[in-house]
């Protein structure tokens, strides 16, 4: 990897982060009426005008918007997002709190996802219009369908409710007693995993057709290479890198998906404390969250790039 | 056109014209006022009037599935009409501008793509409260990009076609250029894109829904339904397994429509 293209990707990546800041910053402004107002009226009638007053000093809504960006950016770059409009309760704290077991769930629902789409995909483009790949692009019509708030539900129903092999939901720490928390790990990381799974699948089908179509596929067959290594070495490996590219697109339904799963399951990540401050109207709350998991989504996605740069030398140059 | 695309439009074409006409008849089918309660047949199994039972509420269930109907797809259709107008004029300049104008125009809007759908939605929620009105703007302001990058990119394949050139040389103005010219040969890629739209926010509407933070109670949803029913799953679990199943048939025949029309309107991105 060169160095260049790679500070490249991190400057890019930075610079749009800065600029999702700045637009999570300026959404309060852009409403039409007074941002200390509009958040305190909650259910239509006036609100105090001695509150109204404290809480725009507290958000500093008093001062020019220049100033209030400075402070803003300022506040960014030394960890601070501010405390809770309820509390007090420093927000990157809650979001420390929380954050691990978000990221937790993201990645045992990918790990999931890419365990049974990716091999999957290959079985069913190796095996093309047999049983497997007919019934499986049925299920995977299905799965895309099916809403990942819809799948919770469902499980819940079924293995917490109706055969109670399962826990409905909850947490308990890792530390603290390791077969239940993957236990409760389980349900709502398959919810997450099972629309990402479905286009993994899709994806690593068509783009292990499309690779086993090459000629330099049929001149290593000619050369005498058995087909099991065939299609490990020269198939997956051309395979490999559009299902690199569709994972990093899926990531931003994956998130999303996630504050959903967690409500169904009570996992105590960021969900809990986003729904309960955009319910509260909780500013610096909500801003924390949501500046947390799109920079988090930003992230991933470099780390995608990074990672189709690694699969196929010639993105650095494209 | 392919045989066998417009024969894969027909069964889902069918189902999704299906829904739509139940949603648009709503008003003139004999059920029961859907948000009218009656406490005393709160969980009612099936019964003569009430085919499918009522909610933890009372509520006629038939009734609030088909409302809800009208709800999702009405927010969902005009949420992608919306962002249609918008990201196809900004595409459309885009494209036919070029550098600065893509830039100013294609590109600025991609900053929304920089947020998880559902985040920026939950943002909007908290400054503007939920109901229909918010989710129509969050649903918008969602797809403009996908529509601009569709346009734009239609745009610039079209530009240099000879049949384009032949117009400009017949001295036609520039608006004539663009809105009859240009526009209706890459209408087929646009109505892929909105019917993709249009099934996205179906999802989305009813996952904010069930989070309590998109169509307002009693108004009938299928989002607000199956977080309605949740509570009673143990009592009542068909309460549950009805709007659950309603709205991924309905997903389930848009995604199957939006495929088929890209076989069919949109040839270069279809499979092989």
């Amino acid at each position: 990897m060169s160095a260049g293209w790679l500070g490249r990707r991190l400057f890019l990546t930075l610079a749009m982060a800065w600029i999702v800041a700045t637009i999570v910053f300026l959404a309060l402004h852009m409403v039409p009426g007074d941002p200390a107002e509009l958040l305190l009226s909650t259910s239509g009638a006036m609100p105090d005008p001695a509150t109204v007053q404290e809480l725009r000093e507290k958000l500093g809504l008093d001062q020019p918007l220049m100033v209030q960006y400075g402070r803003f950016l300022a506040g960014l770059a030394r960890g601070d997002l501010g405390t809770s409009l309820v509390d007090d309760y420093p927000v990157i704290q809650e979001i420390a709190l929380r954050l691990p077991r978000t990221l937790e769930l993201i990645l045992a629902g990918t790990l999931i996802a890419l365990v049974v789409g990716v091999p999957a995909g290959v079985y069913a483009a190796v095996h093309r219009g047999g049983a497997f790949d007919r019934v499986a692009s049925w299920i995977t019509a299905l799965l895309l369908a099916v809403p990942v708030f819809v799948v919770g539900t469902l499980l819940v129903l079924l293995f917490a409710q109706t055969l109670r092999l399962m826990p409905a939901g909850g947490f308990t720490p890792f530390a603290q007693d390791p077969g239940q928390h993957l236990k409760l790990l389980a349900l709502p990381a398959i919810a997450i995993a099972k629309g990402l799974a479905a286009v993994l699948f899709r994806m690593t089908r068509a783009a292990t057709l499309d690779a086993l179509a090459h000629d330099y596929v049929r001149t290593a067959r000619a050369k005498g290479l058995s087909p099991r290594r065939t299609l490990v070495v020269h198939v997956l490996r051309n395979a490999l890198n559009p299902v690199v590219t569709v994972l990093g697109l899926q990531m931003g339904t994956l998130l999303g998906g996630t504050v959903l799963v967690e409500y169904v399951f009570n996992w105590p990540g960021l969900s809990t404390p986003l729904l309960r401050a955009v319910e509260g109207r909780d500013y610096p709350m909500v801003v924390g969250i949501i500046l947390t998991i799109s920079v988090l989504f930003l992230l991933i996605n470099l780390l995608v790039e990074l990672l189709h740069a690694a699969i196929d030398p010639r993105v650095q140059h494209g | 056109m392919k045989r066998r695309g417009i024969k894969k439009l027909i069964l889902p074409g069918a189902v999704v014209a299906a829904i739509l006409l139940i949603a648009i008849a709503a008003p003139l089918l004999p059920l029961p006022d859907p948000i009218r309660q009656d406490v005393a047949r709160r969980l009612a199994g099936p019964m003569p009037g009430s085919w499918l039972g009522r909610d933890e509420f009372g509520r006629d269930v038939l009734s609030r599935l088909v409302w809800g109907a009208r709800t999702s797809l009405s927010v969902a259709f005009v949420s992608a009409l919306f962002a249609g107008l918008v990201g196809i004029t900004l595409g459309l300049i885009g494209g036919w501008a070029r550098s600065w104008g893509a830039f100013l125009t294609v590109r600025s809007v991609e900053i929304i793509m920089c947020f998880p759908p559902v985040l920026l939605a939950l943002l909007v929620v908290t400054l503007l409260g939920p109901g229909a009105g918010t989710l129509i703007l969050v649903l918008s302001v969602l797809y403009v990009p996908g529509f601009a990058r569709v346009t734009y990119a239609e745009v610039l394949a079209v530009k240099g076609r000879d049949y384009v050139e032949a117009t400009r040389a017949l001295g036609a103005t520039q608006s004539h250029l663009l809105f009859r010219t240009v526009l209706p040969n890459i209408a087929g890629p646009l109505l892929v894109q909105f019917s993709l739209a249009v099934a996205a926010a179906v999802v989305i509407e009813s996952g904010l829904s069930f989070l309590g933070l998109g169509v307002v109670p009693p108004a009938p949803s299928w989002g607000l339904m199956i977080r309605g029913a949740r509570s009673t799953m143990e009592q009542a679990p068909l309460l549950l397994l009805w709007p659950c199943a309603v709205l991924t048939l309905t997903i389930l025949a848009m995604n199957l429509l939006c495929d088929a029309l890209r076989d069919v309107l949109d040839p270069r991105t279809s499979e092989r």
